[in-house]
């Protein structure tokens, strides 16, 4: 084999790789993730020492690829999503984003090496919405359960909710957020979540 | 329990206005929001620093064998209120974990059951009011304790009244041992109450949409129906 041809065989293989990962199975999806940021963590030292905004640059390039921001913002708004305007719901979506990954951020920064229990997918073939099961394991604790719920899109598989001990962020949200949108508006509501993500910024 | 109730409930109703445009599930949150942020402060003056300090001081391996002690002590009463529920073979495990880390963990010290596939389980009365079918009730906010709903609450009292530690008959030690299990817990709960800061616009409304939410998940051990939500009408996502 030429030099060339190893260089394009390797590029085909490349490429090849890159649209398997599109079809990855939700659970493999998930666990090579979670690996993935874990290890890195682990690696960085800015990060382990404290370094919020390089831990939000490798959530932002690891893990908000696979959220549905926009499943998100709609489920947590319930009724209200209706009433907002098409550029509404954008900056809706766009300050969301920015709240759920420093969330992300605080979650992750709690970690510390419990162990991961991933558990085997229940689901047929045909399903395009699924739920994903990881456990995190703590000595003199119940297992804490994370379930992700998942739907099948054209871009691979996304996570449009996470439940931690039961409890579903998104549906937590709802009720805040139809309560401001009733007080003050869905501008009222873009407003409360944009100073809280700037006074976030300050710290 | 239901004369329990609405003695409580009169007792919260003299105390509190009602709030516009309520949570149904949460009718005195004019009262509840006082005792939130009277514990707030308490945390911030007193268990935030001392949960803080002890995290720091003490190696979280000391940490692990700590939660252990009182966990295992735990499990008796988790087996109990399994066995008030009619899991019997849930109940069999506390039991069993009971006694694999009292002799092979050193009184508790090493969690040795998890470590063999018996795991931990989480049950107080609360959940086996909640399996008898007792439904929440209203939301309450206990000083210093926190989130907790009228059903809850009566399942807490009874879960102090029964407390294995309760039969240490040395008040001293009694104590001592209180309160190294509070600090512990609250130690846990650093990174929690970390995350919630971040989250929450409102953090009164979170932590109470997230407890009703933790508690419905608790009594159905964690397999509760998909909750349909009212107000989930047809949306266009």
């Amino acid at each position: 084999m030429t030099l060339r041809s190893t260089a394009s065989w390797l590029l085909g293989l490349l490429l090849a790789g890159a649209a398997l990962a599109q079809e990855l199975a939700p659970d493999v999806l998930v666990k090579n993730v979670t690996t993935d940021v874990i290890e890195l963590i682990a690696r960085d030292k800015e990060i382990r020492t404290g370094d919020r905004a390089r831990l939000i640059e490798v959530i932002e390039a690891k893990v908000l690829p696979h959220f549905s921001f926009q499943s998100m913002t709609a489920l947590a708004m319930g009724q209200s999503w209706n009433k907002a305007t098409p550029e509404q719901k954008k900056r809706l979506i766009e300050e969301f984003k920015t709240l759920l990954v420093r969330t992300y951020a605080s979650a992750l920064a709690a970690y510390s090496e419990q162990r991961i229990d991933y558990r085997p997918l229940r689901a047929r073939p045909t399903d395009t919405d699924v739920t994903v099961q990881v456990r995190v394991i703590q000595s003199g604790a119940q297992p804490v359960p994370i379930d992700y719920s998942m739907e099948k899109t054209p871009d691979g598989w996304k996570v449009y909710d996470v439940m931690v001990g039961g409890v579903s962020l998104v549906a937590n949200y709802r009720t805040e957020f139809n309560h401001t949108v009733r007080e003050a508006g869905v501008e009222g509501l873009i407003k409360n979540m944009r100073a809280k993500n700037r006074s976030l910024d300050k710290k | 329990m239901t004369r329990f109730g609405i003695l409580m409930m009169a007792l919260l109703l003299g105390g509190c206005a009602t709030t516009d445009g309520a949570d149904p599930r949460d009718p005195f949150e004019g009262f509840n929001r006082g005792v939130y942020r009277f514990n707030e402060v308490v945390d911030e003056a007193v268990a935030r620093p001392v949960a803080t300090a002890y995290r720091d001081v003490v190696h979280s391996e000391i940490r692990d064998r700590v939660r252990n002690f009182f966990a295992n002590i735990g499990d008796v009463f988790i087996g109990a209120n399994n066995v008030l529920q009619g899991k019997f073979f849930e109940g069999f495990e506390d039991f069993a974990r009971v006694t694999f880390n009292s002799t092979l963990g050193l009184f508790g010290i090493h969690d040795v059951a998890s470590e063999m596939g018996i795991e931990k389980h989480n049950e107080d009365f609360g959940q086996t009011f909640g399996r008898w079918g007792i439904g929440e009730g209203p939301y309450l906010v206990l000083p210093i304790l926190g989130s907790s709903s009228v059903r809850d609450g009566v399942g807490t009292a009874l879960d102090y009244y029964t407390d294995p530690l309760g039969e240490v008959h040395s008040v001293r030690l009694r104590n001592s041992l209180g309160l190294l299990r509070l600090v512990g817990v609250r130690a846990d709960l650093l990174e929690a109450s970390r995350i919630l800061e971040q989250a929450a616009l409102d953090k009164y409304v979170f932590q109470r949409d997230a407890y009703f939410q933790r508690r419905r998940s608790l009594v159905y051990d964690g397999r509760a129906p998909r909750e349909r939500y009212d107000d989930d009408a047809p949306v266009n996502r």
